[in-house]
């Protein structure tokens, strides 16, 4: 087998006008969980959905599990789970008889596919719920059904889009664990799809982050929060109860200042480059009649990562979402919408 | 992936979806409900001819109020005695003109028969007399029987009353009747043994529409759903065969529009008293026929749209005018020239055609087969077109 899961080669996707995926290349190596981490329309779920033949590239190509995706769809199949954003089962038929339908479409012998869904049901603790019709499950045990369906066939490839989306934390939890559990044992390569970066952060060997259709950065998630101490930045997290929109851009103004964000009423995160970065904002704060609560020097995480490579338009966000409270402004709520 | 292989899927996901639409209650409900209140609406609507009986009939004497009412009466008598025979009205005698009037806006009676004040006396001065007819315009179907059939009844009595006023003139000897039946008695008769209703002619159309629609709203319906649910990309992305997946939910659909079929088949024996003339193998068979020659509409529509409900819509508005023109309601011969010409375009109009000729004339395979082969011809055509453009629509 090859050490190679996933090529793809300037695989461009529009709709119309409309560019998803913009020259995307990237490698993915067998065996690792790869994230595209982004904020909503990125390109994310377009790019799994080409690497799954759903979608027929506009140009360039891919190959999955050695397979071409635009001529040799089939094998690609043949080799491949997919976890999609919306659940890929049927309400009115029961979890057994879901994944008995789709074991027969991947043409599982009789005897193997039997044994093989009483064998996956009862690692995610469903067994008792075999014969009980979908409808009546929870979200979380409908997605612990619609994970180990993908799972059927044992792929070499397992493509998660958003696989803990509007989930409870103990489902989220329980699914971040079996990803990781998949990968381990069963040495399954794993492409996850998030937007959120803490799910990127604990899960994934690698991540790339996407904005606007375009890879940005591509690393291992310590090596990207280099990206930022690297570069000499501080991120500054302080607790001021009385934020005001002057407040925020005078910090801004500060010539050591890269980006602010104000993360709620009374937390602003600074990425603040140079050894003053720290007097420089506080000196600032207490001139402008801001008291400060709590002041402190942060590890930086992905958001930080995100916010410091596609920095020149979350400044816009930051002063909007101050002026206008509910977060009515355009920007404002779109590029919440785009972190969090 | 061979060719067996590719049934298999089909099957399976045939299974799945008839599974699906088996445990959904109140879908069935409405499979077997629908059939029901088309047959019952329409049979009931359209009344047929030899129904009319017994039909209430107002009758006001206005000649009784005055002095010399003997020929009125007389007249009263022949018409009472000319309706014991056949039985068509169900008279009751009121005061006056404006007591019809009011039975019928009231609905106590569809129809009345005035005769005028001075009856008599004008049929003795050698005058017309007046009788008149009242209707209910309210509903012309029956208004326009009633009236037909009213005026034959009259104009028989006046004739009889004419030669019997010439052959007193004229001495001429002739046994004196109250009434005389006419010398003339015309019954229609059709080809096949048996009095047709209304619900004959129209149960092979609402058989033939209940499952060619069912499929062309199912069928779209079935595929922009999975599409907009986000299951049809399991399948998509799971080595199956486009043309399976797309079999599957042809097979579930035709089984569904059949099972309608055949409901709608059997309420109108059992309910509605229709005698199939010929064999119902070959009604179901051509049922099955004309499925297939619409299949590629429905999968042609499924290509061109993207959402359940834009799909839905361009149903709607296909089959509603399909409905009338392809001849289910009134015979094509009836309708104006134009239309005519399109329903020669529909596919629903042959094979409606062909089941009325089983059903009613019980003809077989030699009688109806031009309809047999426009069928299979716009099967072909239109089968062909929907797989290349759903082919393409799939890689969007």
């Amino acid at each position: 087998m090859d050490d190679i899961a996933i090529k793809a080669t300037n695989l461009v996707k529009k709709f119309r006008d409309f560019v998803a995926v913009d020259h995307l290349s990237f490698e993915v190596k067998t065996g690792e969980i790869f994230g595209f981490l982004g904020p909503n329309g990125a390109g994310k779920t377009t790019t799994i959905r080409m690497l799954c033949t759903l979608s027929g590239p506009t140009q360039g190509s891919a190959t999955v599990a050695g397979f071409d995706i635009a001529h040799q769809g089939d094998r690609v199949r043949e080799h491949i789970g997919l976890v999609s954003e919306k659940m890929i089962m049927y309400d009115r038929l029961t979890a057994h008889e879901n994944l008995r339908l789709f074991g027969e479409l991947y043409d599982i012998p009789r005897n193997a596919l039997r044994e093989r869904i009483d064998e996956l049901l009862k690692v995610v603790n469903m067994e008792k719920w075999a014969d009980q019709q979908i409808g009546t499950f929870s979200t979380g045990m409908k997605q612990r059904i619609n994970v180990i369906r993908a799972l059927l066939n044992e792929p070499e490839i397992l493509f998660l889009d958003e696989p803990t989306l509007g989930l409870d934390p103990q489902s989220t939890n329980e699914i971040r664990d079996f990803t990781r559990r998949i990968n381990e044992d069963a040495g399954t390569t794993i492409i996850l799809t998030t937007h959120a970066m803490a799910e990127a952060d604990v899960l994934c060997d690698r991540i790339s982050i996407v904005d606007y259709g375009k890879i940005v950065a591509l690393d291992t998630p310590s090596n990207l929060k280099k990206v930022i101490t690297g570069a000499d930045t501080n991120v500054i997290e302080l607790d001021v109860p009385n934020i005001t929109p002057t407040l925020i851009s005078d910090i801004q103004s500060l010539s050591c200042t890269q980006t602010v964000t104000a993360e709620d009423e009374t937390h602003i995160r600074v990425h603040a480059s140079g050894d003053e970065a720290c007097d420089n904002v506080i000196d600032t704060v207490r001139s402008g009649a801001g008291q400060i609560r709590s002041i402190h020097n942060v590890e930086p995480t992905l958001e930080d990562v995100f916010l410091y490579l596609t920095g020149h338009e979350v400044r816009e966000q930051v002063a909007d979402k101050v002026t206008t409270q509910e977060g009515h402004s355009r920007h404002g709520s779109r590029v919440r919408s785009r972190i969090r | 992936m061979g060719v067996r292989s590719g049934i298999r899927h089909a099957l399976w996901i045939a299974w799945k979806d008839l599974l699906d639409i088996s445990r959904n209650r109140m879908g069935l409900v409405m499979l077997i409900l629908m059939p029901l209140f088309m047959m019952g609406m329409v049979g009931y609507i359209f009344p047929s001819n030899s129904g009319m009986s017994n039909v209430p009939v107002a009758l006001a004497n206005l000649d009784a109020v005055q002095g010399n009412a003997s020929l009125s009466t007389k007249f009263v008598a022949q018409l009472e005695a000319l309706n014991n025979k056949t039985g068509m009205m169900d008279l009751s005698t009121v005061g006056s003109a404006a007591d019809v009037k009011s039975n019928i806006q009231n609905g106590q009676q569809s129809a009345g028969i005035i005769i005028g004040s001075n009856f008599t006396s004008n049929l003795n001065s050698g005058k017309q007399a007046d009788v008149t007819i009242v209707n209910d315009q309210s509903n012309p179907q029956t208004a326009s029987l009633i009236q037909t059939q009213l005026t034959q009844v009259i104009e028989q009595m006046g004739t009889q009353t004419a030669t019997y006023g010439l052959n007193q003139t004229y001495k001429t000897p002739l046994n004196y009747s109250l009434a005389q039946v006419a010398p003339y008695n015309i019954q229609t008769t059709g080809i096949v043994p048996g009095q047709t209703n209304y619900f004959e002619f129209v149960a092979p159309g609402i058989m033939g529409m209940v499952v060619m629609m069912s499929l062309m709203t199912g069928l779209p319906h079935a595929i922009s759903f999975e599409r907009e649910m986000g299951t049809l990309d399991g399948m998509l992305a799971a080595p199956v065969h486009r043309m399976s997946i797309l079999g599957g939910k042809v097979i579930a659909q035709t089984t569904r529009g059949m099972i309608q079929g055949i409901i709608v088949l059997t309420l109108s024996i059992v309910l509605f008293g229709v005698v199939v003339q010929g064999s119902i193998a070959l009604i179901l068979g051509i049922l099955l026929l004309g499925v297939f020659s619409l299949v590629g509409l429905g999968i042609l529509i499924t290509s061109f749209t993207s959402t359940e409900e834009t799909a839905t819509m361009i149903m709607m508005t296909l089959t509603f005018p399909m409905m009338f023109l392809s001849g289910v309601f009134f015979p094509i011969s009836q309708m104006p020239q134009f239309m005519q010409v399109i329903a020669q375009f529909l596919p629903l109009t042959y094979a409606i055609s062909a089941l009325r000729k089983v059903v009613v004339l019980g003809v077989g395979i030699p009688a109806i087969s031009t309809d047999i082969i426009i069928l299979f011809g716009f099967g072909i055509v239109l089968l062909s077109a929907a797989l290349l453009a759903f082919e393409r629509a799939m890689k969007r």
